[in-house]
């Protein structure tokens, strides 16, 4: 036996990497603008991409991709209530959404007929931070409720955005919530970073932040 | 929290690479991880104790982990700096305009691997 050192190298998530890659231009192909949308539990996923279908839908043809950690359909049904197509995806008891699930997903729609598609994460500010899934834009939301510290917190999530949901704004007169100290956190792991302070309850704010994906998906369709 | 998948990801990294250079078997593997990134050592090595039983080549191999320490720099003032635990602005010039410069690595470094002399063998 002659033992030796081997060297190696590689990323460890790389295979998520590639299947990643393989998504993104199986959306470009289509003219796809794809977002992951993260939060935490309760932070308003799912209200926010209704909201942003009753802003969009029909100037845009958008599709939805759920993940759950568990077998239940509550946001794919709710999605489909508003007439767009969702795929849910159930990870199993899995924290986060990897790019082999984006993949399947993605075979269970007609992306010819999609010009917006919002991923929905698993409810989790860790995880899903570490998986590259192949969409254009990671877009976190952080609601008011949860806290101004989340950004010290969970500073990787925040780390890899390039829109920033400040969801619940119609809460800041009843919960203490210090937006300088939070924008402060943000800005420290995402200079310059773009927010959207928004409501889904009030609606304020949900077209600007509408305005945005709309000028993307228009601009990736013209590609 | 997600390190299962990630411990899956060391094991077939390191059968990949042991496969290619024609190994009977991988002794070490070692693992080069920024203080950034948020993985557990404990808990890779919890699940690798369970998952590499089945491994063919990479059973019963040890896991060594190498951190590297996060390094900032500032955008403002260019002073370098390092940091505890969470991130903080510059202690010099006070500024939040910084970037990391190290910190973030996730990588398998190497592998060590016994190879079965075969001029022996034979």
């Amino acid at each position: 036996m002659s033992p030796s050192r081997i060297p190696v190298v590689e990323k460890i998530l790389s295979a998520n990497d590639q299947v990643a890659e393989q998504n993104r231009a199986k959306l470009d192909a289509a003219g796809v603008f794809a977002v992951n949308l993260m939060a935490s539990p309760g932070a308003g996923k799912t209200s926010l991409i209704l909201e942003t279908i009753r802003a969009l839908v029909p100037e845009l043809r958008m599709g939805v991709i759920e993940g759950d950690t568990a077998p239940v359909t509550i946001d794919a049904d709710k999605i489909n209530a508003a007439g767009m197509p969702a795929v849910q995806i159930n990870t199993g008891g899995d924290c986060h959404l990897d790019a082999v699930m984006i993949s399947y997903g993605l075979q269970q729609l007609n992306l010819e007929e999609i010009d917006l598609l919002i991923v929905e994460n698993v409810g989790n500010l860790v995880c899903p931070a570490a998986f590259n899934l192949g969409t254009h834009a990671n877009v976190l939301i952080a609601s008011v409720p949860e806290g101004d510290d989340k950004p010290y917190k969970y500073p990787n999530i925040y780390r890899n955005l390039e829109v920033l949901i400040v969801n619940k704004i119609d809460l800041l007169p009843y919960v203490r919530f210090n937006m300088d100290y939070f924008r402060q956190g943000v800005e420290m792991l995402n200079p310059g970073l773009r927010t959207f302070p928004v409501s889904c309850v009030t609606q304020e704010g949900i077209d600007a932040w509408a305005g945005w994906l709309k000028a993307r998906a228009e601009k990736a369709r013209m590609k | 929290m997600h390190e299962l998948a990630v411990t899956e990801s060391i094991l077939s990294i390191a059968e990949k690479h042991a496969l290619q250079a024609g190994a009977s078997k991988v002794t070490d593997i070692y693992i080069t991880l920024g203080q950034l990134s948020s993985i557990v050592d404990d808990s890779v090595h919890f699940y690798w104790d369970i998952i590499s039983q089945e491994a063919a080549l990479s059973r019963g191999a040890v896991l060594h982990f190498q951190r590297i320490p996060a390094r900032l720099l500032c955008l403002e003032c260019a002073n370098e700096y390092g940091i505890q635990t969470a991130l903080e602005p510059c202690p010099r010039c006070g500024s939040f305009q910084i970037k990391v410069t190290a910190g973030e690595e996730f990588w398998v470094d190497s592998i060590e691997i016994e190879k079965t002399d075969e001029e022996k063998v034979a």
